[in-house]
């Protein structure tokens, strides 16, 4: 399969989000092609206002066979999460 | 004939020109080589069909006989469009799709630019928008043209073909005649020659960079625009895209 473009993964700042976001993936032969590409499959209905392309292979990934090590520790320290402050009426819906 | 007639033919000249090319570039939908290519070949085709709205909806109003751009799409025989025979041809293979893409695109930027000066406000605007589009177009159609040219020993000889095959049909495009003469004199569009010195300088850069030969004739298959005579294959183009409203007059939904 070497004749096979490269996959790219897009990410897209819509119009009010403040972060890039992973939408998915696509092939091209180059990363301006792949800019192109996803203007057209990703933003035919106005998603974005900014697009990034990353090849693929350039994307380090955990594994999920580690799956225990790096996240059941932190299953049993809720008092990590902001849960126990007493917040005023007054404040509303944080 | 008078500012209207010629304001007229002006303007069903420009919608069938996307009109004929949204529908030939739409036959890709489902067949393009890759997804990517199939979507943003559909997009393309969208965007014309919907300049295609406009203008001839402005075409209808001139005409003033109660016609919507629907009427005048679905309802005229080959002898009444006025494209370019350039958009009627076959697709035949990708490459030559593209290379039709960018002799078109190149021309329809050009034009749609200085169409942003008419004294028409309605051309104006509608020039305004789809000089948006039109720019993305040719931004695409030429990166492929020079990707595929300058790419294989195969695609490179696919695209020579395609500039060859098509070449005839780009002279058509800079053909002016007495309707053009009336829409100069009324400043509402340019004359087509005008845009030629700028189109050619675009296509030396583009081929050159694509490793692509343009052809040394200058003969022109002429007849489109003019609506005198068309090739055979708008009517079989004709006959798929206007069937429904043929079948079922009146058909909506």
């Amino acid at each position: 399969m070497k004749n096979e473009w490269p996959l790219w993964e897009i990410f897209i700042r819509g119009q009010h989000g403040m972060s890039h976001r992973h939408v998915g993936s696509l092939h091209a032969p180059d990363a301006a092609m792949a800019i192109k590409n996803a203007r057209d499959v990703y933003t035919r209905r106005n998603e974005g206002v900014s697009i990034w392309v990353v090849e693929a292979q350039h994307v380090a990934a955990s594994s999920p066979s580690d799956k225990g090590p790096l996240y059941e520790p932190s299953e049993s320290k809720v008092y990590r999460h902001p849960t126990f402050f007493d917040i005023p009426e007054e404040v509303g819906a944080m | 004939m008078t500012r209207d007639d010629a304001f007229l033919q002006f303007l069903l000249r420009m919608g069938d020109n996307t009109l004929v090319l949204g529908h030939r570039v739409s036959e890709w939908c489902g067949h393009a080589p890759v997804l990517e290519e199939d979507i943003a070949l559909a997009n393309t085709a969208l965007d014309l069909i919907g300049q295609t709205q406009m203008w001839l909806a402005l075409a209808g109003e001139v005409q003033g006989d109660g016609k919507s751009a629907d009427d005048l799409a679905f309802l005229r025989d080959a002898w009444d469009f006025r494209n370019a025979l350039l958009v009627e041809v076959p697709n035949g293979d990708f490459g030559r799709t593209l290379m039709r893409q960018f002799l078109f695109d190149s021309w329809h930027k050009l034009m749609l630019e200085r169409l942003k000066g008419s004294s028409d406000e309605r051309v104006a605007a509608i020039a305004e928008k789809a000089v948006k589009e039109v720019t993305y177009h040719v931004e695409r159609s030429r990166d492929t043209v020079i990707g595929l040219g300058d790419g294989t020993e195969e695609s490179h000889a696919r695209m020579q073909e395609a500039l060859d095959y098509l070449w005839p049909y780009v002279g058509e495009l800079f053909a002016g005649d007495a309707v053009d003469a009336e829409m100069v004199a009324a400043d509402i569009a340019p004359d087509p020659a005008s845009l030629r010195a700028d189109y050619d300088a675009i296509l030396a850069e583009v081929m050159a960079e694509a490793t692509l030969s343009i052809p040394k004739s200058g003969f022109a298959h002429k007849g489109g625009r003019d609506g005198r005579m068309h090739t055979e294959h708008l009517g079989h183009l004709l006959t798929s895209m206007q069937w429904l409203q043929r079948a079922y007059p009146g058909a909506r939904w």
